[in-house]
């Protein structure tokens, strides 16, 4: 019998080795692997290299691993954002290299990678800073730039359901680099909300099939849906709504 | 020359240059006031790089979604015939140019179409580009939405960008609170020019050389 599931986020994160090049899902708060990255935080595993859209967001998740001074090397497309103090801190610092990568050109190389494409030309970033060095060909009168796969070790990335076969369906823009990440990891963990029983998932909807995927752990409901539904009543970041007002609006709304 | 629209109207001048059926990315920051002005009675479908079409308004504070955010992550609500997909799948949408129209904001644009929006090179800031450089290859027809002038009064349109360029002669037309800019084979063309400014005028204004094809866009 096959199962992928594991009773804990402590199982999922379990043998990640430092130095180890890590995914993590997500876009901005959207999507972003919270309880797995607390899990590797608390692993313990160091020097690591994180593929991500971005370098954190306050003081939690990414930028909580930031913090811990766990991580070698990001490779990304917009580390600086309103809110990115950890990362800026120790970029400024020296502590941390960045590769930047512009958002769909490291969209592509990560599809790659999972894909098994060698390399790729791309139009995106010719003529720029961030193509200089790279190796061009005109094709059809337009110039393409070289670009190459990204794998990972291990890709961390939260969907919405999955089954003990690792089959995933996500919710909404949470879905964002899931997939890919999926196909290019050697370890895929991922965390749902729920592991439903084998043939609940619809094959026609299923996103992401089982082959991508190696360890689900299931962490509950996620507090903006009840029974299925969405409720609301939280803020961007999933907190519960708390000034009065936002109370009113809540029971107004919902 | 007094006459300066503001980004709203602005927004709204944009607005009434898409046409019914389009696909379009609307840029973070002033081009997403462009949303606002979309005809009701027409349908237009909004791609957000992050992974939707057919993105709608914001939703109240009590129905924010965290997981449906813009590229901005900023959230937002799903238009019915919404649909989802991952960030390969999106981006290649861009790049393989099945979208209609991308509205950007930018710091310079040239006056052979380069397109200067996503870093001023200013020693010691961190580098951020997101979806910046595939938006600017990406769409059939390119429109930045800018202020003409920069704060100390220069000029944003260039003969050559001075800023790390986001991508090549990538911009088709130029939205500003004076005038609408095409870019073409000789340069920069004005379009349409808003209030009593007038081609000449800007022309100097810029020191940059203006075709003035006001009559013909009217025509």
């Amino acid at each position: 019998m096959i199962d992928k599931s594991v009773s804990s986020v402590a199982d999922a994160v379990a043998g990640i080795p430092d130095g180890a090049t890590v995914m993590i899902g997500g876009f901005g708060r959207a999507g972003q692997p919270v309880e797995l990255i607390d899990a590797l935080i608390e692993q313990g595993a160091g020097d690591l290299t994180i593929v991500s859209n971005n370098a954190g967001n306050a003081d939690v998740g990414i930028a909580a691993l930031l913090a811990k001074r766990r991580v070698r090397r990001v490779i990304c497309s917009f580390p600086r954002q309103s809110d990115s103090w950890v990362f800026d801190g120790l970029y400024r610092e020296g502590a941390i290299e960045l590769e930047l990568v512009p958002q769909g050109n490291l969209a592509e190389r990560i599809r790659a990678a999972g894909a098994g494409i060698g390399a790729f030309f791309t139009p995106t970033g010719v003529g720029t800073q961030l193509a200089e060095g790279k190796e061009t060909r005109e094709i059809d009168g337009r110039v393409y730039a070289l670009e190459y796969p990204i794998k990972a070790d291990v890709a961390l990335i939260s969907a919405f359901k999955a089954d003990r076969w690792g089959n995933l369906i996500y919710r909404e823009t949470a879905r964002n680099f899931g997939p890919i990440m999926a196909s290019a990891a050697v370890t895929t963990v991922v965390q749902v909300d729920e592991i439903v029983q084998l043939g609940r998932l619809d094959p026609e909807t299923v996103v992401t099939p089982g082959i991508f995927v190696d360890r689900v752990v299931a962490l509950g409901e996620r507090p903006w849906l009840k029974d299925g539904v969405f409720i609301g009543g939280v803020d961007l970041h999933g907190r519960p709504l708390e000034s009065a007002h936002d109370r009113a609006e809540a029971e107004g709304g919902a | 020359m007094t006459t300066q629209l503001s980004r709203q109207e602005l927004a709204k001048r944009i607005a009434s240059d898409i046409p019914e059926g389009s696909y379009v990315n609307l840029g973070i920051g002033a081009p997403t006031l462009v949303a606002n002005d979309l005809p009701e009675d027409q349908e237009i479908i909004l791609h957000t790089e992050n992974g939707m079409l057919g993105m709608g308004e914001a939703p109240e504070t009590a129905r924010v979604d965290p997981d449906l955010v813009n590229a901005g992550k900023q959230p937002v609500t799903a238009l019915a015939g919404a649909s989802y997909f991952h960030h390969a799948d999106s981006f290649g949408m861009m790049r393989g140019g099945h979208l209609d129209v991308c509205v950007l904001g930018a710091f310079q644009v040239a006056e052979n179409g380069d397109l200067a929006n996503w870093s001023t090179g200013a020693l010691g800031a961190i580098p951020a580009v997101g979806g910046a450089m595939d938006l600017a290859i990406g769409a059939k027809h390119l429109y930045v939405m800018m202020d003409l002038l920069t704060k100390q009064g220069e000029s944003k349109l260039v003969t050559t960008c001075s800023y790390p360029l986001t991508g090549l002669g990538c911009v088709s037309r130029v939205y500003t609170d004076f005038a609408v800019f095409d870019v073409t084979p000789n340069g920069f063309a004005v379009r349409e020019l808003f209030g009593d400014n007038t081609v000449g005028e800007l022309s100097e204004l810029l020191t940059l050389e203006l075709a003035d094809e006001t009559h013909a866009a009217r025509a």
